[in-house]
């Protein structure tokens, strides 16, 4: 038994400068045992860095912005548009805001979520009173739901036009 | 090539849903990464399930909570690879051990 575990061999915590050698070490056994190599581990990290998260949904919005029939298909059949680009494994709906329609994607866990949480969209002709607060919403709190919409992030809301809000994915930690 | 990212991976839930800061993944430390990717390529090589791991990772997130422990996501994460490594009889706990020295007194330096 290693003393890093006790005596029903559970684990301490231990500086982080000892899980880096523990790492390396285990790194390295496992490579003599031809279970895993470098250059493996390498070609993970560096895909799962570079493609978990927004960076795909940037992609599919750029060849939007250039690409008028594109952005027609991609409105009237988001998965199917994005498979275009090799992207798929999710369901996906796409709307756009424009002057008159906006679109306030909300975590569907969140206690602040402001109409029925039964209902996949609802619908407004005001804005959310607390829109562009701070306070507003979870998406203050970007590590209980960082997916939700960044009310705080100086965004200003339109005070007319129609608002839609939407159930977004539930929170990642709920 | 490239290996595309699982959506079991990415997409676990709960207390095992890997960190994140804006939607992309954080490792803060290098070591966080080595491990992840460690323990991605034994699942390709199908060395174990991902959904074995995954009870691993949550059973020992489960202990650490249970025990009060202030360890980090991803030293939870070792300790729950090294467990399924040993429980598969893929990993020797005392030559990790005694591996781990080398690195600490300098006899070794290099994962080669």
């Amino acid at each position: 038994m290693s003393r890093a575990h006790d005596e029903h061999g559970h684990h301490h915590r231990e500086p982080e400068s000892v899980l880096s050698l523990r790492v390396r070490a285990l790194e390295s056994l496992l490579i003599e045992k031809k279970l895993v190599s470098s250059e493996a581990v390498d070609r993970i990290v560096g895909a799962y860095e570079q493609d978990i998260g927004p960076h795909n949904g940037a992609k599919v919005v750029a060849r939007a912005w250039v690409d008028p029939a594109y952005r027609q298909r991609l409105l009237a059949d988001g998965t199917a548009a994005i498979e275009e680009l090799g992207f798929g494994g999710v369901d996906l709906q796409v709307v756009e805001n424009t002057p008159g329609v906006h679109n306030l994607v909300v975590c569907t866990l969140c206690s602040c979520y402001p109409h029925s949480r039964q209902s996949g969209t609802s619908r407004s002709s005001t804005a959310p009173a607390r829109y562009g607060s701070r306070a507003w919403c979870c998406a203050s709190s970007a590590s209980t739901c960082p997916r939700a919409w960044r009310s705080g992030s100086g965004t200003r809301a339109p005070s007319s036009g129609t608002w839609f809000f939407r159930n977004g994915p539930p929170a990642p930690n709920a | 090539m490239d290996p595309v990212p699982s959506r079991e991976i990415a997409d676990m839930s709960g207390q095992a849903a890997l960190p994140r800061k804006n939607g992309e993944l954080v490792f803060d430390e290098a070591w966080q990464g080595r491990i992840f990717g460690m323990t991605v390529a034994m699942s390709h090589e199908a060395c174990f399930a991902w959904r074995e791991f995954q009870a691993q990772l949550i059973a020992e997130i489960a202990h650490a909570e249970r025990e009060g422990e202030s360890s980090s996501y991803y030293e939870r994460w070792l300790h729950a690879f090294e467990r399924l490594l040993a429980d598969k009889g893929l990993l020797d706990e005392a030559a990790l051990a005694e591996r781990t020295l080398d690195f600490e007194t300098g006899r070794r330096d290099d994962v080669l």
